[in-house]
């Protein structure tokens, strides 16, 4: 046998080597594990469907008039003004989808990130298949929001500009309020302000507000034929002063490049706009922005993990009141599947701990039950950890609430959870959310939810998000209504009360679904499992350019 | 004499540049000796030049004012005290002033001594000796009387067919076949006018003409002490424009008898001049007859002498230099054998389709076969050096040994298909073509080989007519093989892609994690990028045409790519792999279930992308324009300079005039607005000493001509249009 030391102490090559690695705890050939995959399969295919739908825009007739003028579409668009063969994180794909009358394909716009000349940009292109690329509601809320991660990220803004302006029959839900039409060129000039470069490609036409896109922008580029920019267009010039004139003269890119001065390139024609696009941005000098030396929080060498990405999809019980081990998630998503958990033994229902996504150092929460008092005090005491370090966290939720009763209230729990959420909320880190199951009650809160404002957040095609589940849910308001009911004399019968119960869990089963929540832009999208670790690594590269913040907090009640 | 033994020689200067100037170099170096090279203003950074331990300037590119000044030359060499001069072959090589220039100079000529090079010189007088010698020669008249009458009983008395060839003349110029008396008096007044106008010397002479010959040459050596051997034969028959393209040796299908003939009348013929040396006999042999007849004598060392020294395991270049130092020959003729068979292809910058016009321009990617002790490479270009039009457009010359005939050619054919050239039309592929024929394989060469089997060496560019839609069965096979390649092309050049943003990134010491983005994955969310992109096929054997071919190409998961073809019979291709390691050109790939080993060469050139593929043993070419806009400013990432722009026309369009070789403009004849019939000439282009004439190819007028006399011009620039004239009608009718 090996050397014996009397002491039973041997020597080994690292001591730390091997110590950290994940067991997969995954057995592929179980019968759950494949009905666990069919069925997540079945939500794929769902999602792959309705994503086909989008990608063809306003439909065969828009596209063909579209195309028949030279155009191309949005998407064809971003990919030739994007580096050859590089990736494109495409944000909010179902925005806008069964929220209105009428199908609003992506919300109208495509917005995303991708790199030019290496430089990662926020692309924001209209769809002008759709409603003639105006802005709905979801439209104005999507671009603003593109805006915002921009702003967060300090991403350079291309605008493909391609719009009639403001819906105007939902000129009242576009047009007054602070995050409403207007905001779109504040957060222009706020991000110009800060050296964020703001471009414009006007490849169609830029009517009313829609000028201020190019106008406002810091360097724009007008195609001949196709764009134009004016706040009034020819009909509506003929309405207000008689003066008959074309399109092209009233704000073509003749004028504009030679006469108005409104736009600085004159490109020929779309590839040529596009072409001229990626100049703009090879030109950039950004010495207004501080990029953080990611060789700081990054090792040059990076281990896959040792479990396939696609095993991911047989993980995710078919059944959610089931739960599971989210160190399974982390085993697949975490370079060579190495996991170095603090605090294991205590508050087990929330597991912390340090990993790399591509070389790129985290600190990863995720949910394994409910949270305890202790779970949230941990859970605030590690992120304290990576906001000293400058380590970005990754939330990945799962999450049915903070624990109820009066032993949990008798221990401060709602102190505790107070603590986590002062956390969350005030860490200076790149912060990235991961539903990758249920979303509810304050656990949403703590696990950095949407209105904790992280750098991202996507959803997997199984999650829920609600204030709680439907069937608890159900089970208060049937209470109030019961006894709602004995105070008016009234009578329930069994089957009233079944009725009753059942519409709320229905209306909780819609709202709380993935697609309800995509589509009113709760999220930035809703993802494969197996495409975790691809986005989570292009989402932490595109947080981590900027300068590392100082953190500090708020009271933390003790 | 053993009085001739020289002081042994430290320090060489080659007189010359290219390949030959390296091969020299090669085995000075080895024998401990310097070497001084020599260099024209287009020759700075030349091989040549890097591998010499000295370089000495000696003036401007044209070789007039460099090569072949023979004081620039001396002067070189005293200035380094180069004890001997190498004249390689061509330049100086053979001529006498030079030969007796250095020995004036105490100098010593690493060549024969200079009255033998010039009894050698001049025909008449070369013939003249070897008859004397007892060397046949062909049946003909050399003498000075240039009588028509007396010129016509001569020829009678040869017999018919003859051939009239111009008495200082060379390379086919002023030469005439006759066939019977009756065309004799039209050719003999023809090559006069020619001789006259070529060399300044009307005098003609008539030789035999043998309508199945074959050129075998004999290497002799001879040495300051008499002795004169011979490595035995080469045959170098197949030959284009009169010159040799591929050469062997030995002879295929001679007798050891005929051997031992031919070999002792190429040393009676060198004793009869005195010769010193290495020195190569020429011979025509009719394969009729099976006699043979002194052609003339080459004075140098022959730049086919590689096959001699693979069959006799020999150094030709130390020879040289020993029996300058006045040794004696290293071995005697008994010592020398034959061992097995060795071929050398010459590898030259031309346009085989245009009839073997001569290419210049810059070796993007130049990949030779690897060496070993069997295959040798003789270059004297590396990747990113150009083939200029000043001088021989020969890139290399790629020699292959073999046990026997067929496992040389096996070789050879093997090397060449792995020999990887893009930036100007080669002649590889032809001679890929030549080394597989039956009739070669089968050793029936002669010097009419390529005309013979020209339909079979050259194919018609009507065969890549595929629009017609009449195109056979096997054409229909070719394009398949073509769209695969051109998908396999296209994942290649975009696994370069995924390769070289990381290494740029990499290289700012950015990381994987940025990685991720600039990985070339082409990632999208919940959906795959699908890649649309026209490449061009320009079939290398059919000039300008080019086959477009449609793909769309795939990024799977995985790193997999799915290319679909398109067309009328749709052509899925998937494919995987990476490159062999990090700017390498080579790819590992697994095309459909099976691994492929192919090279990818890019390079941007005259507003076109073009990638080359390697594949088994065939190359393809494809282009990709730029975009590019003629009013607009639209400079790119790499560099535009004046021929980039004067590039937007595309070549393509009717009326497009382009150069049909890369070459100087000597003489314009038109100027813009200017009314052109067809066929009237436009101007006229020099490359490699010769004329070219463009013609106008419709009717019409001028139009953006903008080229000026002196200006060098690329392969295939476009130099002016000629504008329709149903174009110009309705103008003329308003000025009216």
């Amino acid at each position: 046998g090996p050397s014996a030391d009397p002491r039973g102490i041997r020597e080994f090559v690292s001591l730390d080597y091997g110590l950290n690695v994940l067991k997969d705890g995954v057995d592929t050939q179980s019968e759950t594990f494949q009905a666990n995959l069919k069925a997540m399969e079945g939500l794929l295919v769902e999602l792959r469907q309705h994503v086909e739908k989008v990608r063809l825009g306003g439909g065969t007739k828009a596209v063909e008039r579209h195309k028949a003028r030279r155009k191309l579409l949005p998407r064809e668009r971003i990919d030739n003004l994007l580096d050859p063969g590089a990736p494109f994180l495409e944000l909010s794909q179902l925005a806008g989808h069964e929220l209105y009358n009428e199908p609003l394909p992506s919300g109208g716009i495509v917005t995303g990130i991708g790199p030019i000349h290496g430089r990662l940009c926020m692309l924001i292109a209209n769809d002008p298949t759709v409603k003639g690329g105006t802005y709905y509601p979801i439209t104005v809320k999507k671009h603003l929001r593109a805006q915002e991660i921009a702003a967060q990220n300090q991403l350079p803004c291309i605008y493909l500009v391609d719009s009639g302006g403001a819906n105007l029959p939902r000129q009242a839900e576009v047009f007054p309020d602070r995050d409403h039409f207007g905001r779109i060129f504040y957060n222009q000039a706020q991000m110009s302000r800060a050296g964020i470069p703001q471009i414009a490609l006007v490849l169609g036409s830029c009517t009313a507000g829609g000028a201020y896109v190019p106008a406002m922008a810091d360097e724009s580029v007008i195609v001949k034929g196709n764009g134009t920019i004016f706040l009034a267009g020819p009909p509506l010039v003929k309405a207000a002063t008689g003066e008959i004139v074309s399109a092209e003269d009233l704000g073509g890119a003749t004028l504009h490049c030679s006469i108005s001065g409104v736009s600085d390139y004159f490109a020929n024609d779309e590839m040529h706009a596009l072409a001229i696009g990626r100049k703009i941005v090879r030109n950039l000098h950004l010495a207004g922005i501080t990029e953080q030396g990611p060789e700081r929080t990054t090792e040059a060498e990076v281990k896959e993990p040792l479990f396939t990405a696609e095993d991911l999809r047989g993980i995710i019980p078919a059944d959610r009141r089931q739960s599971y081990d989210i160190r399974s998630v982390i085993a697949h998503v975490v370079d060579g599947s190495e996991f170095d958990e603090f605090k294991k033994l205590y508050g087990p229902t929330l597991v912390t701990g340090f990993a790399r996504i591509k070389g790129q150092a985290v600190g990863i929460v995720g949910n394994n039950g409910i949270l305890f008092t202790e779970s949230a005090l941990k859970g605030a005491h590690f992120i304290q950890l990576c906001a000293q370090r400058h380590i970005p966290l990754i939330f990945l939720q799962n999450i049915t609430g903070f624990m109820v009763g009066s032993k949990s209230e008798a221990s401060g729990i709602a102190k505790a959870g107070a603590k986590m959420v002062m956390a969350v909320a005030c860490a200076k880190v790149p912060k990235i959310t991961i539903v990758v199951g249920g979303s509810y009650g304050a656990g949403n809160y703590g696990m950095c939810g949407r209105a904790y404002s992280p750098n991202f957040l996507f959803l997997w095609p199984n999650a829920r998000i609600s204030v709680m589940g439907g069937p608890q849910a159900a089970g208060v308001l049937a209470q109030v209504e019961s006894e709602k009911r004995k105070r008016e004399g009234k009578t329930w019968n069994p089957d009233e009360e079944e009725a009753f119960k059942n519409k709320v869990v229905e209306a909780y089963e819609r709202e709380g679904n993935p697609y309800y929540a995509s589509a009113r832009l709760w999220d930035d999208g809703i993802i494969d499992p197996a495409d975790t670790r691809q986005v989570l690594s292009l989402c932490l590269s595109a947080s981590t350019r900027t300068a590392p913040r100082e953190t500090s907090y708020g009271v933390f009640r003790m | 004499s053993g009085d001739r033994q020289n002081k042994p020689i430290e320090k060489i200067l080659i007189a010359n540049r290219g390949e030959i100037a390296c091969r020299v170099i090669r085995t000075a170096k080895r024998l401990g000796i310097k070497t001084v090279a020599v260099y024209s203003d287009a020759d700075r950074f030349a091989m040549h030049v890097k591998n010499a331990d000295e370089a000495v300037h000696i003036g401007p590119a044209p070789a007039s004012l460099s090569y072949l000044s023979a004081a620039k030359i001396i002067a070189a060499a005293k200035a380094t005290n180069a004890e001997a001069i190498h004249p390689g072959y061509g330049f100086l090589s053979e001529n006498v002033q030079f030969a007796e220039l250095c020995k004036e100079e105490g100098i010593r000529f690493i060549g024969p001594p200079s009255p033998a090079i010039h009894a050698m010189g001049n025909k008449s007088v070369s013939k003249e000796v070897m008859t004397a010698a007892g060397v046949p020669v062909v049946p003909g008249y050399h003498g000075d009387n240039q009588d028509v009458n007396f010129l016509l009983r001569e020829a009678e008395r040869i017999g018919y067919p003859v051939l009239i060839k111009a008495t200082l003349g060379g390379g086919g110029k002023g030469m005439k076949i006759v066939h019977d008396d009756s065309e004799f008096l039209d050719c003999l007044s023809s090559a006069q006018r020619e001789a006259a106008a070529a060399f300044g010397d009307s005098r003609v002479l008539i030789e035999k003409y043998l309508t199945r010959p074959r050129h075998i040459e004999v290497q002799i050596f001879g040495d300051m002490h008499g002795n004169v051997v011979h490595l035995f034969e080469r045959d170098c028959s197949v030959q284009r424009r009169h010159q040799k393209i591929i050469e062997e040796a030995p002879a295929p299908g001679i007798s050891e008898e005929f051997r031992q003939q031919i070999g002792q009348a190429a040393v009676n013929a060198a004793k009869a001049v005195g010769y010193e040396s290495a020195g190569t006999v020429e011979f025509i042999v009719d394969t009729i007859t099976g006699k043979f007849y002194f052609m003339e004598m080459n004075t140098r060392l022959q730049v086919e002498h590689p096959v001699t020294e693979m069959v006799t395991g020999q150094d030709l270049v130390e020879w040289q230099i020993r029996v300058a130092n006045g040794e004696p020959l290293p071995l005697q003729q008994n010592q020398l054998q034959l061992s097995g068979h060795a071929f050398e292809a010459r590898i030259y910058a031309e346009n085989v389709p245009r009839g073997f016009l001569p290419a210049a321009g810059k070796l993007y990617h130049y990949s030779p076969p690897p060496v070993s002790s069997t295959v040798r490479v003789e270059t004297g270009v590396g990747q990113g050096d150009s083939v200029s039009v000043y001088y021989d457009p020969m890139i290399a010359k790629l020699v292959a040994w073999g046990n026997d005939r067929s496992a040389a050619l096996i070789k050879l054919h093997n090397s060449l298909s792995k020999f990887q050239i893009a930036g100007l039309p080669t002649n590889i592929t032809f001679l890929k073509t030549l080394a597989k024929h039956p009739a070669f394989v089968a050793g029936e060469v002669g010097t009419h080989f390529i005309e013979e089997h020209r339909d079979q060496l050259l194919p018609s560019p009507d065969l890549f007519k595929f629009e017609a839609g009449s195109a056979a069965v096997n054409i229909a096979e070719d394009l398949r093989v073509v769209q695969q390649a051109a998908a396999i092309a296209a994942v290649g050049m975009y696994l370069t892609l995924r390769e070289g943003t990381q290494a740029r990134k990499t290289g700012t010491g950015e990381c994987q994690a940025r990685g991720s983005w600039t990985a070339g994955s082409g990632f999208r969310l919940n959906h795959l990028y699908t890649r649309p992109m026209t490449m061009d096929w320009k079939p290398e054997t059919a000039g300008n045409t080019s086959v477009p071919v449609k793909l769309m190409t795939t990024y799977e998961t995985n790193s997999k790519f799915s290319v679909e073809v398109q067309g009328e019979e749709p052509l899925r291709v998937n494919i995987s792999g990476q490159r062999a390691s990090r700017g390498s050109p080579d790819l590992r790939l697994e095309v459909d279930d099976q691994m492929a080993s192919v090279s990818l060469g890019q390079y941007f050139q005259d507003g076109t992308n073009n990638i080359h593929l390697w594949r088994e043993d065939k190359h393809y070419h494809y282009t990709m324009p730029w975009l590019s806009f003629e009013r607009e400013e639209s400079d790119d990432e790499h560099g535009s300079d004046k021929s980039h722009r004067e590039q937007t026309y595309s070549t393509t369009a009717i009326g497009a005039v382009t150069a049909p070789m890369a070459g100087r403009v000597v003489k314009i004849f038109v100027e813009n607005g200017g009314r052109v019939k067809k066929g009237e000439p436009l101007l006229v282009l020099e490359a490699m000493k010769m004329e070219h004439v463009v013609r106008a190819p419709v009717e019409g007028l001028v139009d953006g001509a903008h080229v000026v006399v002196g200006q060098q011009v690329n392969d295939n620039m476009v130099l002016l249009q000629i504008k329709e004239r149903r174009q110009s009608v309705p103008d003329e009718e308003d000025d009216d």
